[in-house]
């Protein structure tokens, strides 16, 4: 179990040995720090807290610069939590970073992210239901979801018909997916494929 | 929110990635495209041979597309341009053409089929 907090930059595309186009995910991950440890004895579970990206004080309340301060390290905005193996948090050091390279080319991993926001969306484009025809007679009921349930029995709506309404800003993970390249010198992950989110939205990568 | 220099980090991953240089050529050139050909563990290089009637996308994600006759049928032939299995791209003619595309050689027959004017 392994995982680090990073930022979607987009999409690309790549070329194997082969020569065939592989489609790619960039992924920036600035070194995470290690904020506090969480061990099993303590919390029933093995964690790190990872933080990323600095930001001025005067944008922190109290409560947040004085857990700073505690740990004697400048504030960081983004704070995550994720779950390490027991012997891979023995070895760090709260205060230390820990980068890209923990990542191998190859591995598999799960990324989540929070999906685009679609706002308030149809069933067509929420559920991927077909709609009505274009043509033949039929008249603006393109886009309409038609009969929604029976007769007077059972007289309501099934619960849980799917229908229209707000669509996106969700926590979505797509899993197993490749690690292409790591570059540590630019501290960028290459991943096979998309990944949740828009650009500059945070991600978390962890090992599948 | 930290804001990345996307266009930056972009640009920079696309230098990496590229395996060679921009080939020189034309939309109109009659070019030899140098391909390479895994077969039974051996690779050879394929020339193919035919006018460029386009070339699209940027960066990385630039490709074109090479039409020939071959027994009196048209084939086209579209090439990422950074594929590493395109060796060689070389201008057999200069074309002389005012369009960026030449779609209009899809309609050509005959002899006004293999060459640009």
């Amino acid at each position: 179990m392994k995982g680090l907090i990073g930022r979607k930059v987009g999409m690309n595309q790549m070329f194997d040995d082969q020569g065939n186009v592989i489609p790619v995910t960039i992924i920036y991950m600035e070194p995470n720090k290690i904020i506090e440890k969480k061990t099993d004895e303590k919390f029933g579970y093995n964690a790190l807290k990872l933080g990323i990206e600095e930001k001025k004080e005067s944008r922190f309340n109290k409560p947040e610069l004085g857990m700073f301060a505690k740990l004697e390290m400048k504030p960081l905005s983004t704070i995550k939590e994720v779950r390490f193996d027991k012997n891979a948090i023995d070895k760090t050091k709260v205060g230390e970073y820990i980068d890209v390279t923990i990542f191998e080319v190859g591995a598999r991993v799960n990324v989540e992210g929070t999906s685009k926001g679609r706002g308030f969306a149809g069933w067509m484009k929420r559920h991927g239901f077909k709609g009505g025809p274009g043509s033949h007679g039929s008249h603006e009921v393109h886009r309409r979801p038609g009969s929604i349930g029976a007769n007077t029995f059972p007289g309501r709506v099934i619960l849980g018909k799917r229908m229209a309404g707000h669509f996106g800003n969700e926590r979505v993970t797509t899993l197993n997916i490749k690690i292409v390249k790591v570059d540590k010198e630019k501290n960028l992950l290459i991943v096979k494929g998309a990944v949740p989110g828009a650009m500059n939205s945070l991600v978390i990568v962890k090992q599948a | 929110m930290a804001k990345l220099n996307i266009d930056k980090i972009q640009k920079d991953f696309e230098l990496d990635t590229k395996k060679h240089d921009d080939h020189a050529f034309n939309v109109g050139d009659t070019v030899d495209v140098s391909v390479k050909i895994e077969e039974g563990g051996k690779s050879r290089i394929q020339k193919y041979r035919g006018i460029v009637i386009s070339k699209k996308g940027a960066g990385t994600k630039k490709t074109f597309t090479v039409r020939k006759i071959s027994q009196g049928i048209g084939v086209e032939r579209i090439f990422p341009l950074f594929s590493p299995s395109i060796s060689d791209v070389k201008v057999i003619k200069k074309g002389i053409v005012r369009r960026a595309k030449l779609n209009y050689m899809r309609k050509r027959t005959g002899k006004a089929a293999v060459k640009v004017d």
